[in-house]
């Protein structure tokens, strides 16, 4: 194992700190008052902590010219994913107590649902192309374009966030603020024109 | 090529060691990193709960509601390992209150029919001092508690002023000494949709209004908070307007069913739950129950009410409890008990219809939210 395939080995282990505490306060009864709506927040904020973390890694290689980065990108938006599959898991169990027909209703009638359920099914096809064998499937440029959804679906998370916020939207702009800055710097470059000179 | 220097051949570790030390280096990293993660996630998540540790509230003169039944349903007994363990030993007998004493106690039926006991199981009391929603002292609900710890009530005073004839000032005491204190099991329902069932001790609101006489022009009643950010930090941000002001109709201010708490599970209530005095009105949300009170005032006009004044279109001046009308972003029709796995469905009013649905004969809920 080289450097970089243990560094990202140390990214994969620590994803899933948070999910095994998580799961091992659970299992203890130490959730709180309302574990259901405890663990909620929790995996819905690690999905989004993990999805900004995958997109400062094309920003970080920039500022710092180490092309490791790179390989923890999937290892964060894949935990992303599984995060937010555990959210959608834990809302329809414990919230809807397992009943389709009123987690449908309660989707088609909240405005939030509907963006964070957009948010993660935009989610599903990065998913399934995370692998080598479908990168090399879709193609490298295809898989590209397809994987810059990632900025659609961290802006819809985001605004997820807000939306559920009864008044305090303190912490919801905090992410806010990252993305845009996260989201900037990309236009930035994109638009600097000694940056990019193949584009005219 | 040539910068590189020269290395002795004596100081290059042999590969054997290398790899040793490289091994080891990575499974101090993984340990240290991984250390460092569970220490984040358990700071930003701590699971530490506080106990109830208010003093007994004048245990000697406190009817206690549930034990009348076979004095075998002491909430304390049913609720929590975390009280204090002197508040099992009181009954009302004996009491210096002869008010309460010498007429005979009310049976748990005829309490049962006027709503000031339900029969669901109390919420230990390690629930509800740990889950509030105060954002005088933080937004976080799991965080009111060690955020309100140090929240001084000595020698609190809140005035009762506007449309009466005996507009005047009340410590705890002048207030506790209007008329005995009573326990009420209260079902309380949270607008987020979460619910607790609370053995309240307080007086009734109408007790304290006849005292200071209402003038007849006076058609509502108005509440305000203690406005402090030094005591009450929360109030340094404009998450709402400060200070907290609530409101309700005089008929609903004197139902028998209001209350002004002073104590929960028959000790004092503790600061994150509105020390020294707050509202309880059961059929209506919680962010009715306007804590920490230092005014009440009565009105000819409908008082501003500080959710309302948040958001008009989510929160009304009735907040009345009713699954039928959804908050705007969310549902109302169940609601999380807690300590209960799963939802239960929201009742109207509460529960509490029989007793106040008449206050509201032929008035559109949908439209008075």
């Amino acid at each position: 194992m080289n450097q970089v395939q243990f560094y990202r080995w140390l990214v994969i282990i620590n994803c899933a700190v948070p999910l095994v505490l998580l799961s091992w306060d659970a299992w203890r009864g130490q959730l709180g008052a309302n574990p259901a709506s405890d663990a909620l927040h929790v995996t819905g904020m690690l999905s989004l902590v993990c999805l900004l973390l995958s997109l400062t890694i094309t920003p970080l290689r920039w500022w710092t010219g180490w092309g490791g980065w790179i390989s923890f990108r999937r290892a964060l938006g894949v935990y992303a994913f599984v995060y937010a599959v555990i959210h959608l898991g834990i809302y329809v169990v414990f919230d809807r107590a397992l009943s389709l027909s009123s987690t449908l209703m309660e989707i088609s009638s909240r405005r939030f649902l509907q963006i964070g359920g957009l948010s993660l099914l935009l989610m599903v096809p990065l998913a399934v192309t995370s692998t080598n064998a479908m990168l090399r499937k879709v193609g490298a440029k295809r898989w590209k374009q397809l994987h810059r959804l990632a900025y659609v679906i961290a802006i819809l998370a985001v605004m997820h966030y807000y939306m559920l916020v009864k008044s305090d939207v303190r912490q919801p702009l905090v992410f806010a603020g990252l993305l845009t800055g996260l989201l900037a710097v990309r236009v930035h470059r994109a638009y600097a024109p000694t940056r990019t000179p193949q584009r005219v | 090529m040539q910068d590189i220097p020269k290395i002795d051949e004596s100081e290059i570790t042999p590969p054997q060691m290398y790899f040793n030390r490289r091994r080891l280096m990575r499974a101090g990293g993984t340990v240290v990193s991984v250390a460092a993660t569970a220490s984040l996630y358990r700071a930003l998540n701590p699971t530490k709960l506080v106990s109830l540790d208010s003093k007994p509230l004048l245990p000697a003169n406190v009817p206690n509601v549930t034990g009348q039944s076979a004095g075998a349903t002491n909430p304390d007994a049913n609720g929590t390992s975390t009280t204090t363990g002197d508040t099992s030993t009181t009954q009302s007998a004996g009491s210096s209150t002869d008010a309460a004493a010498s007429s005979t106690p009310p049976t748990p039926d005829e309490l049962r029919a006027k709503g000031f006991l339900v029969d669901d199981s109390m919420t230990p009391a390690r629930y509800i001092v740990n889950y509030n929603n105060f954002y005088e002292f933080t937004t976080s609900k799991e965080g009111v508690a060690s955020a309100a710890a140090g929240f001084k009530t000595d020698g609190w005073q809140f005035k009762v002023s506007g449309l009466v004839n005996k507009p005047q000032s009340f410590t705890i005491d002048q207030l506790h000494a209007l008329s005995p204190l009573q326990e009420r099991v209260y079902r309380m329902r949270c607008v987020e949709g979460w619910s607790m069932v609370i053995p309240w001790i307080g007086i009734q609101l109408s007790h304290l209004l006849d005292a200071v006489e209402p003038q007849a022009g006076a058609r509502y009643v108005a509440f305000e908070t203690l406005l402090d950010p030094e005591r009450m930090p929360g109030q340094l941000n404009p998450i709402l307007k400060w200070p907290y002001v609530e409101g309700l109709r005089i008929d609903e201010a004197m139902h028998p069913l209001t209350i002004l708490a002073t104590g929960l599970y028959r000790q004092l209530l503790p600061p994150q739950d509105g020390a020294p005095v707050r509202l309880v009105v059961p059929w209506k949300y919680g962010f009715k129950g306007i804590k920490s009170i230092v005014g009440i005032t009565l009105t000819a006009q409908e008082p501003p009410t500080s959710w309302n004044l948040f958001a008009p279109n989510e929160y009304g001046f009735y907040a009345n409890v009713n699954p039928d009308v959804d908050h705007p972003r969310w549902s109302q029709a169940t609601e999380q008990r807690i300590g209960e796995v799963g939802r239960r469905k929201t009742l109207l009013f509460n529960g509490y219809d029989q007793q106040v649905g008449e206050l509201y004969a032929g008035m559109d809920l949908r439209k008075n939210y």
